[in-house]
């Protein structure tokens, strides 16, 4: 099991912050988040984005903005549960919360901090009617171990990075590989729309341009799509897999179920306070809570992420007291030990 | 310094009669969002910048309205539910050129 002072669900801008202030309060910080990566929807969605209202920063990539944050956090050693999603809460004797995922890892804290962001990222799926039935027997959003799908027959959909860089993939894995997208243009980064481009001359992958699948097809399990063209009509391709491929979308997910106070898809917080949620002990900051005048921007985060880092120390630390200290006088100092300080000559020139 | 009347029909059929400013640097999406006319989470999810489509909407009339960026079209050509006549309300700023838009705002799509 993992344990730590304050169990972070949600590794974006404003959990991955929260974990400097923890850190300054000698905090020990522990964050899950249902990507593979840090960063949340700066790292997921826009990464190439810039970002103008970050104060000292007049422009930030949102990829940038989310390396800065990793490099002020490392002092702090955060631990780090990627690629799972917090599934289940339990409140123990000890008053402490056990946090587990939907692969079972455990994460017990004192303190937990929904820094959700606009919820998890699931798979967009395509509207097309008795899809569910279809899922997991040969129907996959998310394509895990590559080698499921040696020497079968694969259909990708999509037009994104994703579906050209799996259909680039699987043209060395599949017995046959088909990528359906609805335009004859790819919204891909060009080295692999040109890749694609070369395997379909070549033969490794068909393209069927200018077409939707329509409908899913088979007994309990994918035999064959419908596919609606828009010059050539209707017509039918077997497969053994269908792979669609349109991006994520965010949902607010198994938190929804936690007990939480929600309002609008939103966890409401104490806000004139600490934006503690009516379960004491649980925190949510960004853009997860909301309360009167709300404002979902980062900068916003930041300052959430601060004060309730402040809450939370009493709770982990109850009867000690702490005063709030300015990293210019007293510099940053991390969990190995090191410091990082203004010079005395410095410091003595301003005094 | 004045408003524009448009007609947004919203996800479940319902006919709002709009006045929206054109002083306001405002688009489609966030003046749906302003009146409430979708749950919030379901439009506007990336902020503004045509990388989800969740503000798509139908264009029902006649209006002249500012030609399609490489970004909407591409985020188009991904998203579900699209038609001839589909924009993403994001990209479409609030100007007094759209006086007596209809629009209709494009279904959720489930994920």
């Amino acid at each position: 099991m993992i344990k730590t002072d304050i169990l972070i669900i949600g590794a974006g801008p404003v959990g991955m912050f929260a974990v400097f202030e923890a850190g300054l309060l000698k905090l020990h910080c522990h964050l899950i988040d249902a990507l593979a990566q840090p960063g949340g929807q700066c790292s997921e969605i826009y990464p190439k984005k810039p970002i103008y209202d970050i104060p000292g920063y007049p422009e930030v990539l949102a990829g940038e903005l989310i390396d800065n944050l990793a490099e002020q956090i490392k002092p702090f050693e955060p631990g780090y549960t990627l690629g799972e999603r917090a599934e289940t809460i339990e409140k123990l004797e000890d008053g402490t919360f056990l946090v587990t995922t939907n692969k079972g890892t455990e994460h017990n804290a004192p303190v937990i901090f929904i820094a959700g962001g606009l919820g998890s990222f699931e798979p967009r799926k395509p509207p097309i009617p008795g899809i569910a039935n279809y899922e997991d027997n040969g129907v996959e959003y998310i394509i895990r171990d590559p080698e499921v799908y040696r020497d079968k027959r694969v259909v990708i959909a999509g037009g994104g990075d994703s579906a050209l860089d799996w259909s680039i993939f699987l043209a060395d894995v599949a017995s046959e590989v088909s990528l359906v997208h609805r335009r004859n243009e790819f919204r891909g980064a060009l080295d692999s729309v040109e890749k694609v481009a070369e395997l379909a001359k070549l033969g490794k992958i068909n393209m069927i341009t200018d077409a939707e699948v329509k409908e899913i097809h088979g007994n309990g399990k994918v035999e064959s799509l419908g596919i609606k063209h828009k010059t050539d009509g209707d017509f039918v391709k077997e497969t053994d897999h269908f792979i669609p491929l349109f991006g994520l979308s965010p949902k607010l997910g198994p938190i929804g179920d936690w007990g939480l106070e929600i309002v609008k898809n939103a966890i409401v917080v104490n806000n004139a306070l600490d934006y503690q949620t009516n379960i004491p002990g649980v925190f949510a900051i960004g853009d997860v809570n909301t309360y009167p005048g709300k404002l979902k921007l980062i900068l916003c985060g930041f300052h959430e992420a601060t004060i309730a880092v402040q809450y939370a120390y009493n709770i982990i630390n109850p009867g000690k007291r702490y005063v709030m200290k300015y990293t210019t006088v007293n510099g940053v100092t991390g969990f190995d030990g090191e410091t990082k300080k203004a010079e005395a000559a410095v410091v003595k020139s301003i005094g | 310094m004045s408003d524009v009347n448009i007609k947004i029909t919203d996800r479940e059929g319902v006919v709002h009669d709009i006045q929206a400013p054109t002083d306001m640097a405002m688009n489609i999406m966030e003046v749906v969002r302003a009146y409430e006319l979708a749950p919030e989470g379901t439009i506007g999810i990336c902020g503004g910048m045509a990388m989800c489509a969740s503000c798509q909407c139908y264009v029902l009339s006649d209006h002249e309205l500012p030609e399609m960026g490489i970004d909407e079209d591409m985020m188009l050509a991904e998203a579900f539910y699209v038609e001839d006549n589909s924009r993403l309300g994001c990209q479409i700023a609030i100007t007094p050129e759209l006086e007596g838009l209809e629009i209709e705002l494009a279904p959720e799509s489930e994920s």
